[in-house]
């Protein structure tokens, strides 16, 4: 089914304005304004923009480490979130979680994570929640391939599958965990095929093709919402940085990593728009510089906020 | 009229039915405890009164039954999940830990994480090492979890049903052996405030704090010390974390002489945070060195008399209370 234009531009801002924010976060990272450990989301803007496109407001994603790119593409605040990354007060955790501990209940973000695979039974119990409550709300959950081989991945998605509810599981497999490739910890070639260990349907798309994941997410928004239930996607992407800020990556090889840079989903998806006509140059030029803009503000409001105060330290543990 | 006496499983089905009738959002997870109600039998009758969308029976998912209760929660729900043993509480630490204890803390203190987890715990049936653990010195650790471990039929049931409304994570802790003990326990609706000790018997000689299966047997024994002229007041604090300092330092002040009795190991228990805080808090009032009553440091055997050795009894009870005196 052909994507309205404004939904095919609003993907590309989405797109754009993760990358520039991301950009954004490894040069304050190297500036020294970001304290602790970011993993930036810079190749892989084309799952998040192209899933999420099918999610409303009131809809859940689970994220994970990787999560900046979740956040926006859900709906997130640059500015606090980037607040949050400086450990500021204005952050969405009021400076006190960091990168991987990013939650936003008003737009159903239920929270980045700073241990591998933690999201995915959080987020079967957020789809069981919806169901309870009668809602048609879906769930999004997050997570890499290196997740997949966690156990929480089997226990989570099989109670999913069992009970038949309104989870979509999305592997972003990038084709490494930290140093690890997946030909090391795999003996499969598409994680999408554990699917049918768990009697649900198992896609395999192309995370590097935004249109692609959105047709994908799209027929499994479908599912969920009618009491179909879960789906697992698997989208083949790859990161452009090193596993973190400050990661050299040097443990992959160059040629892998030219061929996806030939790969790159905003690139990718800027020609077919323009192809399309859909987009012209300076339009493209003006979402580019509009997203330049905003992430100039978010670093500035994160600069400008202050830090939590010593008693702040001790709010929040109990209700 | 005599008060009706119920046993200790009844009361936590009677509490967890009177909360579920309360308020629409607590339901309940877990392994085995809807169809045939409990592997300890303290969830039946629960699946024929609310039905199957409200009780469910889940797959042998440790990590991942804590995992949806955190999803359940933070969206709304309050869930009441069993982890049949608290030896398996190994499996759902990190949910526990890292994930139910944390939510608050990182998104700004916005969602209310009512959980109860709740699990069968300590020994003395001759279940062996990995069925007779009690690890409230581990939960108790953790900032933002709430710990409770009742004694009698009444406290569990004022105490589970505070846990149920309390929006912080609670692990309540439910010690095996009490299952089947019968107590008074009030038909009508009654809660018990987390954090709040119960002097269960007064005296002026010395002071024993304890929780759990042990307090039976501490009470025994301070009827045998009374026997011989020595009168002990005993303090059973039934919540772990918030711990009831204010109720422990007042009766140390009173007597001067404590000792901590529980069925834990004791290295690393919580006997010795008692012990920590009460000489902080109350040095010049002590007359002698606090003495520790609490399991052998050795697994706990299969062989039932070799478990008795283990675990804390009158004999080991009395002996810390004259070493005090
Ligand atoms: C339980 C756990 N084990 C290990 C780590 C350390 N760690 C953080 S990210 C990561 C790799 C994750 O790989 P993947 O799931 O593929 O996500 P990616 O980083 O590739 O996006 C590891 C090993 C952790 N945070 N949690």
């Amino acid at each position: 089914m052909a994507i309205e234009k404004e939904k095919l531009l609003s993907m590309f801002r989405t797109m754009v304005r993760i990358r520039r924010f991301e950009e954004r976060v490894s040069s304050e990272f190297k500036a020294g304004n970001i304290p602790g450990s970011v993993h930036v989301y810079i190749g892989e803007e084309a799952i998040a923009s192209g899933a999420l496109a099918h999610l409303r407001t009131e809809d859940y994603i689970v994220s994970n480490h990787r999560g900046h790119g979740h956040l926006l593409a859900k709906g997130g605040d640059p500015k606090r979130a980037m607040a949050e990354l400086f450990a500021k007060k204005t952050g969405y955790c009021l400076g006190k979680g960091g990168s991987m501990h990013i939650a936003d209940l008003d737009i159903g973000m239920l929270g980045a994570a700073g241990i591998v695979g933690s999201g995915i039974p959080v987020a079967t119990g957020a789809g069981l929640s919806a169901v309870m409550r009668g809602t048609d709300q879906v769930t999004a959950c997050f997570f890499g391939d290196g997740a997949s081989n966690i156990g929480r991945f089997h226990e989570g998605i099989n109670l999913a599958a069992v009970w038949c509810l309104p989870v979509i599981f999305i592997c972003e497999n990038n084709l490494w965990a930290v140093s690890v490739p997946t030909s090391c910890s795999l003996a499969i070639h598409d994680i999408a095929d554990r699917a049918a260990g768990y009697g649900i349907p198992g896609v395999v798309v192309d995370g590097q093709d935004v249109m692609a994941v959105h047709e994908v997410m799209g027929e499994a928004v479908a599912r969920a919402r009618n009491g179909g239930g879960p789906t697992l996607i698997e989208a083949k992407t790859y990161r452009y940085h090193g596993h973190f800020e400050g990661d050299a990556g040097t443990y992959r090889p160059q040629e892998e990593i030219d061929a996806w840079l030939k790969r790159d989903p905003i690139k990718l998806f800027q020609e077919k728009l323009l192809e399309m006509k859909v987009l012209t140059e300076e339009k493209a030029k003006e979402i580019d510089e509009a997203a330049l803009a905003e992430m100039d503000e978010a670093v500035k409001f994160a600069l400008e906020s202050p830090f939590p105060r010593p008693e702040e330290t001790l709010d929040n543990v109990y209700a | 009229m005599a008060q009706r006496q119920i046993s200790y499983r009844e009361a936590v089905a009677e509490a967890i039915i009177e909360e579920m009738t309360r308020d629409d959002r607590v339901f309940l997870m877990g392994e085995d405890i809807a169809v045939v109600g409990g592997a300890f039998g303290a969830t039946k009758g629960i699946l024929a009164a609310f039905g199957e969308e409200r009780v469910m029976d889940t797959p042998i998912s440790e990590t991942a039954i804590v995992g949806y209760a955190v999803g359940a929660a933070m969206t709304g729900l309050r869930p009441v999940v069993e982890i049949m043993r608290c030896d398996w509480m190994t499996i759902c630490m990190d949910e526990i830990v890292n994930q139910a204890a944390k939510m608050r803390y990182f998104t700004a203190g916005r969602p209310e994480m009512a959980m109860v987890i709740r699990t069968a715990t300590e020994g003395g049936i001759g279940l062996g090492a990995q069925h007779s653990q009690s690890f409230e010195a581990w939960f108790a650790h953790i900032p933002g979890l709430k710990v409770v471990m009742p004694s009698t039929p009444y406290d569990v049931k004022g105490l589970l049903k505070s846990a149920i409304r309390d929006p912080n994570p609670v692990i309540f802790m439910e010690p095996i052996i009490l299952y089947g003990t019968s107590g008074p326990v009030p038909k009508e609706d009654y809660t018990i405030p987390l954090g709040q000790a119960d002097v269960k018997r007064e005296g002026k000689d010395a002071t024993i704090v304890c929780w759990g299966a042990v307090t039976s047997r501490v009470m025994n024994a301070a009827k045998m010390l009374a026997d011989e002229g020595i009168d002990t007041e005993v303090i059973d604090i039934r919540t772990i974390r918030p711990l009831d300092i204010e109720a422990i330092l007042a009766s140390v002040r009173k007597t001067g002489r404590l000792v901590v009795a529980h069925e834990a190991n004791k290295t690393g228990g919580f006997g010795a945070e008692i012990v920590a805080q009460v000489q902080e808090k109350a040095f010049d009032h002590l007359d002698a060195p606090i003495q520790r009553v609490a399991a052998n440091d050795v697994l706990i055997p299969i062989n039932r008399n070799l478990e008795l050795m283990v675990l804390p009894r009158e004999e080991q009870v009395i002996a810390g209370v004259k070493a005090v005196l």
